[in-house]
């Protein structure tokens, strides 16, 4: 499984690799590693084997359903998938096997894609490290005392490591591009509304969007116009047609103009990942492209101002865990004191602790002081890059300030962990897409990633840009 | 910004959570230590700003979809993931006496 998603799928289009052969190399890749990195909650090797094996008639007798036909791919334990446990990473949905698919769910299985298992996060996405999943947290394979990042931290290390060619997380202040940094992979966050979130199980739903990992720029395009697109169960997906990703990066990056705001290179950046990305932005120079620097004024209010909008929303998305339609629940004689149980022994530590500030946020006397006042702000952050990008095709950034950190280091500091996804929040906020590329490594071979981030509905330019700077060998962990 | 144990209470019983009181304790400081990075943004002018609530298509969910019946997902279907239910209604501890 050392090739890439690209070349899996024109390798299964040419006819020169058959698709149950790609699950058993897959399965066996899992089963090899996962001991180590623990990446996956559970697999889907039934479903997966069926799927295979309706992939698996000769191209000659039938069509292709699309370029992800007989390709292996992994999804974040927060889609519902119908008949297959679905948690979120939390004890609070332990056991909850939703009766229905996810839109991408469904569109993915109408693709022809092999889905072969779930995929281990922090507790409802809440985390960078992966470390607040309920069931263990998973491990950086490039090192294997080193978190992969997070939330999406399952699914980025599953593909950094081979074990699958693509997979699907999502991305609410950071969640796709910061986990495909520490891990040297790509991920995208896409426009706010680029992809039904139907189905998926809610964070902060004005900021929550789904997107793909995968080892290079074309194969994570190809996977995300199978999942794009407008859904009548989604109020916010959008009608837009969709275009065809992977076709946009032929185009090259000649003439590009390209930002590089100063307020993300400041303190608090490794020098070694300010020279990996600032070689990064010389390579798009190289390539043709204008580059000049910018000026973000507000974007270093953004993690203040997440806090409030994510966890104000995050204490409402979640009041439904209640013990009552799903999950499990405590003893108890009354109804109040057996909400407040269930919740109490179902949520962890950081989930406890957001809801807390969420709630606190939203209650009364604090409304105006903390909720509307951080939406104002939200409206200076975006303002910023309407601004930037009345001259501008994007702007280019790191997408983490360290490499992947050690697991431990920052459990018991939450606004330290907070801080990890300072440059990847403001695109949250704005409902901008982003993408993050891998661009070289620190000198303890820790991967490090460049952020590109685009105009509303312009993944196409992020994806040429993020093209022109992908490593063109995929070095390999372990 | 400081928060007090009995502020945490009162937040905690808003957000139906039950805390121990080393969880009080715990929580008193990590949201203390938050709410402190936080106040930052008292210090930004939002003067004649407008509140953004949404940051995407604006298009989005203006059409109707056809009035159209579709099938729900049947009852048993949905029971069956429910702790207690009686065939017919999820079931709760009683609430009336």
């Amino acid at each position: 499984m050392s090739r890439t998603l690209s070349q899996i799928s024109d390798a299964l289009a040419a006819g020169e690799v058959a698709p149950e052969a790609l699950l058993e190399q897959s399965l066996a890749r899992i089963r090899a590693l996962d001991g180590k990195l623990h990446a996956f909650l559970r697999l889907t090797e039934p479903q997966a084997r069926a799927a295979a094996r309706a992939a698996q008639e000769p191209r000659s007798k039938r069509k292709p359903l699309s370029p992800l036909d007989g390709v292996p791919i992994g999804l974040k334990d927060i889609f519902c998938m119908e008949g297959v446990e679905t948690t979120a990473g939390s004890r609070i949905l332990a056991g909850y096997v939703p009766p229905y698919d996810a839109t991408v769910v469904r569109k993915l299985k109408a693709a022809g894609a092999v889905i072969v298992g779930k995929l281990n996060m922090d507790e409802f996405a809440m985390g960078s490290s992966t470390e607040n999943s309920a069931f263990g947290p998973t491990m950086n394979p490039w090192d294997l005392s080193r978190t992969p990042g997070g939330s999406s931290g399952g699914s980025a290390a599953a593909v950094a490591a081979r074990m699958v060619p693509g997979t699907l997380g999502t991305d609410t202040g950071g969640s796709i591009r910061q986990p495909a940094a520490l891990v040297g992979c790509v991920g995208i966050k896409p426009t706010y509304g680029r992809v039904s979130r139907y189905g998926v199980i809610a964070f902060a739903s004005s900021l929550d969007q789904v997107g793909p990992f995968a080892q290079d720029v074309r194969g994570a395009a190809l996977l995300l116009r199978e999942i794009a697109g407008e859904d009548v169960n989604d109020q916010t997906s959008s009608r837009r047609p969709v275009p065809d990703y992977a076709a946009a990066i032929s185009k090259g990056v000649r003439g590009l103009r390209v930002g590089v705001p100063r307020e993300y290179f400041g303190e608090g950046l490794d020098p070694q990942v300010e020279k990996a990305v600032r070689a990064a932005i010389e390579k798009l120079r190289a390539a043709g492209c204008e580059v000049r620097e910018i000026s973000l004024p507000n974007s270093p209010h953004a993690i203040a101002t997440y806090y409030i909008v994510a966890t104000a929303e995050a204490s409402s998305n979640l009041a439904r865990y209640d013990g009552v339609r799903y999950g499990p629940r405590a003893k108890a004689g009354q109804l109040l004191e057996m909400y407040e149980r269930t919740r109490a022994e179902g949520f962890g530590a950081e989930v406890k602790r957001r809801i807390m500030l969420g709630t606190y946020a939203l209650s009364a006397g604090y409304y105006d002081a903390y909720y509307l006042r951080a939406q104002k702000v939200r409206a200076l952050i975006r303002r910023d890059f309407d601004n930037a990008f009345a001259n501008l095709d994007a702007v280019v950034s790191p997408t983490s300030p360290t490499t992947a950190f050690k697991l431990g280091e920052k459990m018991d500091d939450p606004l330290a962990m907070y801080l990890n996804d300072v440059y990847t929040v403001p695109v949250n906020l704005a409902g901008l897409p982003g993408i993050s590329v891998p661009c070289g490594f620190d000198n303890r071979r820790l991967p490090i990633g460049v952020q590109l981030i685009g105009k509303p509905f312009d993944e196409e330019t992020l994806l040429r840009l993020g093209h022109a700077v992908e490593p063109r060998e995929h070095e390999e962990p372990l | 910004m400081a928060i007090d144990r009995a502020q945490v209470r009162h937040v905690a019983r808003l957000a139906r959570l039950a805390l121990s009181p080393e969880e009080e304790e715990r929580f008193a400081a990590q949201l203390g230590h938050v709410l402190e990075y936080i106040e930052r943004l008292s210090a930004v002018d939002v003067s004649g700003v407008e509140p953004l609530s949404f940051a995407g298509d604006e298009k989005a969910g203006l059409t109707l979809r056809d009035d159209a019946p579709v099938p729900s997902l049947p009852r048993e279907k949905v029971l069956e993931q429910a702790p207690q239910q009686d065939g017919k209604a999820f079931v709760v501890p009683r609430i009336i006496e």
